[in-house]
């Protein structure tokens, strides 16, 4: 049986809603959501990333994380692709270009802060938030720590606190939340040396992005990974190599992950408000049957009475 | 129900109880372990692989197998097949236990068990799948516990709580069904000494009608499967080694039980159809371990792959042992395998 | 007055957890109604 219940309940919401409403959510309304106005973005530039860690050292600092084995200046660790983990918010990992054999393409890697997270959508304690500064924060004080955001998060950014009994958190890069409202730049990219990354509003970076495409075509793929990826992110990549040499999915499309999941949440409806008639209905037919059977039965041991009495000399009909 | 205690049952028993006595000892340990060193000092979950077998086997297999509860009670209720009456609290009953068992294998899993009332009371991520799958378990335990209340309430002399609607019933029929053949089985082979006659001279109509009926689910099941197949045109993935297993589970605990079933009930065998009930619940159980293990990562590098730690199948199986003993507990004592004498004819 | 959402998540946790609030009161409503509905039938 792979049919989930929830699969099960989508196809009969889908079918009674395809005929009803029609629509997802989301088009109903005749309203485009473009996010807050004015809201942050970095721009990674991957052309200018040299892979010097600084960046990676930088975010350890301002978010107090522990001291890894090995320092932030060992630059051997790029040798083995790694991911987020409790203890690192951002890693650096170097891929070799096919272009260019020798030219080694560094990418930094962290939660892209997707303007429609797929984590607050898939979170039932609403334990994630989109600021309007464009940072998708974390409350730990009400998540229960399922790890669902893990399973919805389609880079698999979210880490989770399997050594803590009691108290595990989920663990991500916070875009310098804290540090954005107080008016100073995110710690990495503060840090960072070659100006890889910027800072500031999206629509900016955009244009920025643009703007280098205009001006360097040979350098760049005319492409800026996160404008609409899963919706769009709040954190935008550019690169001389197709970004599925980096590790990046491509596969993602543009639909916004809440989207994704309104068909099955619109079958709610259709079953609260039919179901109780469809079974009501069962019911009251099974009654009915049962009734009908009743009085036949007592008609016809009436009827032998009847035929009893007008004939007392017959002997009885049983039935 | 008399007390027909006889030397052999005894012994089966006693062999029972001291591997019930192993599992709980170890169980009492491993959930030690969970929590005072957290869910890395048992499993093999990581931030690659977040959900592991408690989520996969516990939840997926318990709130399926545990699906006979909604599955005989609108059969009797709903459909007014009165004939399968008896069957109704037995079914109940492992529904019951089966959600509630699913509850307790989350309270392992989670970060913070305390706080799973959250979603519900202190802020609501609406738009989240698992919220409404949460209020859905909620809901069906609170009903299956209301319909099992009445077996609770005759044993404790209470009177009021009795006769309630039935509401949810979904899909998992197949397992189902399945499962009340194969728990009755278990039942007579155990507690026939607690049965009533009523309750024994329906169970083989129950087996064979239960038999027709997962029967025909499990020919449908079949046949969604195959269309599935040719309307996404996924014919070429059955000659890849995923694609034989998904043969494999398909005619070999689909097609074959269905089958098995549908002749063991023309020859009315007793003994087929509760044969294959057994291999129609192994059939859901490698389901449900395929999607989870093989089709959940396999994009994954061989390295980051998960297989779960010995100690997580620890408590998984201490959990299956707890329901278990419950069951036994509570079918030797109250009446669910017979009618309470006060109560008779008040259903 | 309507609030203004700038996020689809904003906007879908509002109308979600309107419909899940209606969902309650149809279920006691339908339960209700019923009773309504067949109070006066002889069994």
């Amino acid at each position: 049986m792979s049919i989930s219940r929830r699969k099960f309940l989508g196809w009969v919401g889908a079918a009674g809603l395809s005929t009803t409403i029609g629509k997802p959510a989301a088009a109903a309304t005749n309203q485009e959501f473009a996010g807050y106005p004015d809201s942050f973005a970095i721009l990674h530039d991957t052309t200018l990333c040299v892979g010097c860690r600084s960046c990676e050292a930088a975010c350890n600092k301002v978010n107090d994380l522990p001291q890894p084995d090995q320092p932030f200046t060992d630059l051997s660790v790029l040798e083995t692709p790694r991911r987020t983990t409790t203890k690192a918010f951002t890693v650096v990992n170097k891929h070799d270009s096919l272009k260019k054999p020798g030219h080694p393409v560094f990418y930094k890697k962290q939660c892209n802060h997707c303007l429609e997270p797929a984590c607050a959508s898939a979170c039932f304690v609403r334990a994630f938030s989109k600021t309007k500064t464009g940072a998708v924060v974390y409350d730990a004080s009400v998540c229960v720590g399922c790890r669902y955001c893990m399973i919805a998060c389609p880079f698999e950014i979210p880490t989770y606190e399997y050594d803590q009994a009691l108290t595990p958190r989920i663990r991500k890069c916070t875009m310098c939340h804290p540090r954005v409202i107080e008016g100073q730049l995110p710690g990495c990219v503060e840090a960072c040396p070659m100006e890889a990354l910027s800072f500031g509003k999206r629509e900016d970076m955009i244009k920025i992005a643009r703007e280098r495409f205009r001006k360097y075509p040979d350098r760049y793929v005319d492409h800026i990974y996160g404008e609409h990826e899963m919706g769009g992110t709040s954190w935008l990549y550019v690169s001389g190599t197709p970004f599925k040499e980096l590790g990046m999915r491509e596969d993602l499309g543009t639909t916004p992950a809440p989207e994704l999941t309104a068909g099955a949440l619109s079958s709610v409806p259709i079953i609260v408000g039919l179901w109780p008639v469809l079974l009501a209905g069962i019911y009251a037919v099974s009654k009915r049957k049962e009734k009908i059977a009743q009085t036949e039965q007592e008609q016809a041991a009436a009827s032998a009475l009847d035929a009893d009495r007008s004939e007392p000399s017959q002997p009885e009909e049983e039935s | 129900m008399a007390q027909v205690t006889t030397g052999e049952r005894k012994s089966i028993f006693s062999l029972f109880n001291f591997i019930a006595l192993i599992v709980l000892g170890v169980g009492v340990y491993l959930t030690y372990l969970r929590f005072t060193g957290g869910l890395a000092s048992v499993t093999n979950l990581s931030d690659y692989n977040p959900w592991g077998i408690w989520i996969s086997f516990d939840l997926l297999c318990g709130v399926a197998l545990a699906a006979g509860g909604y599955v005989t009670s609108s059969a009797v209720y709903l459909f007014g097949m009165k004939q399968y009456h008896s069957a109704v609290r037995p079914a109940i009953l492992t529904g019951f236990l089966g959600y509630a068992l699913v509850f307790l294998a989350i309270n392992y899993d989670v970060g913070r068990p305390w706080r799973l009332p959250y979603p519900l009371v202190v802020q609501q991520g609406t738009t989240s799948v698992l919220f409404e799958v949460g209020l859905c378990v909620a809901t069906y335990l609170t009903v299956l516990f209301i319909e099992f209340s009445p077996a609770a309430m005759e044993w404790l002399g209470l009177k009021r709580a009795r006769n309630i609607p039935i509401y949810f019933f979904v899909t998992s029929i197949v397992a189902g069904l399945s499962m009340v053949i194969f728990e009755s089985t278990l039942s007579h082979r155990f507690f026939a000494y607690k049965m009533d006659e009523t309750h024994l001279k329906e169970a083989s109509g129950v087996t064979l009608g239960f038999g027709k009926a997962a029967s025909y689910v499990l020919a449908g099941y079949f046949a969604i499967k195959v269309l599935g197949i040719s309307a996404e045109n996924h014919w070429h993935y059955l000659k890849t080694g995923y694609g034989t297993w998904y043969l494999v589970e398909l005619l070999g605990f689909v097609a074959l039980p269905s089958l098995l079933y549908a002749f063991g009930v023309r020859t009315k065998s007793l003994t087929l159809i509760k044969f294959t009930s057994v291999l129609a619940i192994l059939g859901v159980i490698l389901n449900r371990f395929n999607i989870s293990l093989v089709a959940f990562n396999w994009q994954l590098p061989a390295g980051e792959r998960y297989f779960p730690h010995w100690m997580e199948i620890g408590i998984s199986v201490f959990i299956v042992m707890i329901g278990l003993l419950l069951y036994r507990f509570i079918a030797t004592r109250m009446p669910i395998l017979y009618e309470h004498p006060d109560y008779k004819d008040a259903h | 007055m309507d609030p203004i959402f700038y996020t689809l998540q904003d906007f879908m946790t509002h109308t979600e957890s309107v419909t899940y609030l209606l969902v309650i009161a149809t279920l006691i409503g339908m339960t209700v109604f019923w009773w309504f509905l067949t109070g006066k039938d002889k069994d």
